[in-house]
């Protein structure tokens, strides 16, 4: 009687021991996810601006992001951003609440996020064009910036547009004409042939060279006419500030702003974050170059590795004669996924990129050498140097995929005449789908969290260009290329601004978390899918 | 998991032996059948060191019902197994003697494995339709074999359930995965799937140990019609069942074949004292 009760009570404290480790581990993942989201989404909310009056009869400007006691004094004291860097050096100051003498919220307090900068807190006085003025005093200058705005945002869409087009690929010509120059004097011709080849390259070359003088001039033009009007604020403590007014991203009076207002300012600072261009040295405008790095070279990760995993599973586990030597290289493959993933980085480096990369440059490539064209790290070498760390967890997960196909469902197939490989096509293939499928969700969720690996073969602080654009032959995967990881570490430890960008790590790995779980959801549903396919009936 | 498929046997095999003279004249053994499809010559056959078949001939009726008996472990499935080389699929099995299909060794080496088991097709023990439609669980052998055409895999389709008395209980819902079929309608519908191959011969091994009785009374029913185009061979513990369903019966036990004749004969006049202590129920 008394043992059987003994172990009843063990039975019950160990239920209530396992359903506390879960609780326990929910109550983790949430609160991990609540942190980013308060500490990150909250950056992008509009505070009213405040005007502080001191003690000492000096004014602030700005929004206040955080109050906190002063340690071992009763006292408190506040954060303010107050920005205005050119002025004023730092944009956030610490101001104690006891010299604090009044606080106002006044109408008119303008806030101008610039391209450069960052914000500027003040009031406006007038627009001026050239020598005359169009607008001055507050509300007349506020009301006709907006149509302004709108004007010169199309004329600098056109001024971009001039860049990336037209300059660019006479650019880009001009960089073939030097290339074929070195290939016709590396060739070794005769003189004549020689001598003819070079000079109908140097008549090109005068000819683009031209083409781009003039469109070069062309720019400058627009250029000058894009910085025409400016903008004259005041700060709160007196000093001018002239601004053009293309270089302002957007005019904010939040005083006046009701609730809808700022909602909706919210969003459209949500859509820069995850849509634009980073600015500032990223730590202001978007970090749409950093999402799309990281889901494309997950992808190519998952290309890589998909079929490399896949089938070296099916060789250990269909094909292979089960014995000493497959189990040992069962446990080599498992032990594959403890290496520490620098390693594999540094593997990456020497074997794609100074190896690969490299007899692909000195084959294809000759011409642009010294410069590297594939012998530099990329979005490709980083994609296979991640393939080979997720590899194993590929080949356990389509081994277990494999195991579970009932015999009996090989027999069958076997029995009506199959061969072994229509049987692995048919029945055993589709059967371990969804452990495949498993497989490469924990590949692509750890392909897309690694960083250490891939700063050594390809990714960058701030990217130039996209590794898929409208440039021909539009993918190209030898670019380097940015990544949300490495874009928190950026921000994080190598960032000038520590309080701007303080939230924008939390939002940053909230939006990585975001894309995992985008991306890990997308195959889950096709997972679910299969299963149900194969297993339930339909009725 | 499917280990080194083409096993090669011992060289003990290679010469086609007579039949034993001993066999030749024991009645017990040798039932009068003229028309027979399969024979078995002398057949042992090893698991590693255990031997699980003894020196076992025996011959099939063409479009008869023949049913192996024995008590758990005599060794009759494994028989079954051989006759369309099932047992290459198994590690560390040796066989010695010979098995003929259509007078032509099955063991040959110019014999394709696969076109035999396409002609002498298998029914398990548990149902294992694939985990697809109804449709394609039938389809699956024909396509295999090279049936590409939608009317013709339909015609088909339609044939193979109709034989296996499937076809007015799921012809509504022949998309839906054959997972949701019960039991005794998954195991039609692999008698479907074997027959959609158009084989000759259909192997049961133990098709109604996992039915309850009136899903195993609709297989044994069916099993009757279906001996106007094929040859039936059914292994079963269930002797009441071997009793209703077959013409011929072979009584196995530990790897011998005891006895084998006419079921009536067989089961109200056994000749040998091992038979009748068996289908009497004194032993098994």
């Amino acid at each position: 009687m008394k043992k059987r009760s003994q172990s009843d009570l063990l039975g019950r404290s160990l239920t209530w021991l396992s359903g506390g480790a879960l609780a326990l581990d929910l109550l983790l993942v949430i609160a991990l996810l609540a942190v980013l989201a308060v500490n990150g989404l909250g950056a992008f909310w509009q505070h009213k601006l405040v005007r502080l009056t001191l003690r000492d009869g000096t004014r602030v400007l700005g929004e206040i992001h955080a109050e906190e006691t002063i340690p071992e004094q009763s006292a408190t004291r506040m954060l303010v951003k107050v920005g205005n860097r050119e002025l004023t050096a730092l944009d956030f100051r610490w101001i104690d609440e006891a010299n604090i003498a009044t606080r106002e919220w006044p109408e008119d307090a303008t806030l101008l996020e610039r391209l450069e900068w960052g914000n500027f807190y003040g009031a406006l006085v007038e627009i001026r064009r050239g020598g005359s003025v169009l607008a001055s005093g507050p509300d007349e200058v506020w009301s006709a910036l907006g149509p302004l705005r709108d004007q010169k945002r199309r004329e600098a869409k056109a001024v971009h547009e001039l860049e990336v087009g037209p300059i660019d690929r006479v650019n880009r010509e001009l960089e073939r004409l030097r290339l074929d120059a070195r290939k016709v004097a590396r060739q070794g011709l005769a003189k004549e042939e020689e001598a003819r080849r070079v000079t109908e390259i140097e008549h090109d070359v005068a000819a683009k060279q031209a083409v781009y003088e003039t469109l070069t001039a062309e720019l400058a033009s627009r250029r000058a006419t894009l910085v025409s009007e400016t903008v004259i604020a005041e700060t709160v403590d007196g000093k001018r500030k002239e601004i053009p007014v293309s270089q302002i991203v957007r005019a904010i009076q939040p005083n006046r702003m009701g609730t809808a207002a700022t909602m909706g300012l919210y969003a459209s600072r949500l859509w820069e974050f995850v849509s634009a261009d980073p600015r500032e040295s990223n730590t202001e405008g978007g970090i749409f170059p950093a999402i799309f790095g990281t889901v494309l070279m997950v992808f190519l990760m998952a290309f890589a590795v998909a079929p490399l995993g896949v089938l070296a599973a099916l060789y250990l586990r269909e094909y292979a004669k089960q014995g000493v030597l497959v189990q040992f290289v069962r446990i080599a493959v498992s032990n594959l996924a403890g290496v520490p993933s620098i390693v594999f980085g540094v593997f990456g480096l020497g074997f794609f990129v100074y190896g690969i990369g490299g007899s692909i440059d000195a084959l294809f490539y000759r011409d642009a050498l010294p410069a590297p064209t594939y012998g530099t790290g990329g979005i490709l070498w980083a994609s296979l140097t991640l393939a080979l760390l997720t590899v194993p967890v590929v080949i356990v997960a389509t081994e277990e995929g494999l195991a579970a196909v009932p015999r009996i469902q090989r027999e069958g197939s076997l029995a009506l005449g199959a061969t072994r490989f229509e049987t692995i096509r048919r029945v055993v293939l589709p059967g371990a789908a969804p452990g495949i499928l498993t497989g490469m969700i924990l590949a692509m969720a750890r392909a897309a969290g690694e960083v250490a690996p891939l700063m050594i073969v390809g990714m960058v602080k701030l990217a130039p260009s996209l590794p898929i654009d409208g440039e021909f032959p539009f993918v190209h995967l030898e670019r380097k290329f940015m990544h949300l990881g490495f874009h928190i570490y950026d921000l994080g430890f190598q960032s000038p601004n520590v309080e701007a960008t303080k939230p924008l790590v939390f939002a940053t790995a909230l939006l990585l978390v975001g894309v995992v779980v985008l991306m890990n959801l997308v195959a889950i549903i096709v997972r679910n899918r299969l299963r149900q396919r194969y297993t339930s009936s339909a009725v | 998991m499917i280990t080194s498929a083409e096993k090669t046997r011992s060289s003990k095999s290679d010469v086609v032996r007579a039949v034993p003279r001993e066999v030749l004249h024991d009645p017990a053994i040798l039932p009068p059948i003229t028309d027979s499809v399969i024979d078995v010559d002398s057949l042992s056959l090893w698991y590693g060191e255990k031997r699980a078949l003894e020196d076992v001939s025996i011959r099939i009726p063409r479009k008869k019902v023949t049913a192996f008996i024995g008590p758990s472990g005599c060794g009759k499935s494994t028989l079954l197994r051989c006759l369309n080389r099932m047992n290459d699929l198994v590690d560390h099995v040796s066989i010695d003697g010979d098995v003929r299909f259509d007078g032509m060794s099955i063991f040959d080496p110019d014999t394709d494995v696969y076109e035999l088991r396409k002609r002498i097709g298998m029914v398990f023990q548990k149902s294992n339709p694939f985990p697809k439609s109804i449709y394609e669980n039938v389809a699956y052998g024909p396509r295999i074999h090279g049936t590409k055409g939608k009317r013709d895999l339909d015609e088909i389709v339609e044939r193979s359930l109709r034989s296996a008395a499937l076809w007015d209980e799921v012809k509504d819902r022949l998309a839906d995965s054959a997972l949701g079929l019960s039991g005794g309608q998954q195991q039609r519908l692999c008698i479907a799937r074997a027959i959609a191959v158009q084989p000759e011969v259909i192997l049961l091994d133990e098709p109604c140990s996992a039915l309850d009785p009136i899903a195993t009374a609709k297989i044994e029913e069916l099993m009757d019609d279906l001996t106007q185009d094929f040859t039936l061979v059914i292994v079963t513990h269930n002797m009441q069942q071997a009793s209703r369903v077959s013409d011929y019966t072979a009584f196995l036990y530990l790897g011998k074949l005891i006895e084998y004749g006419e079921t009536e004969r067989l089961f109200v006049k056994p000749m040998k004292k091992e038979t009748e202590d068996y289908v009497t129920g004194r032993f098994g």
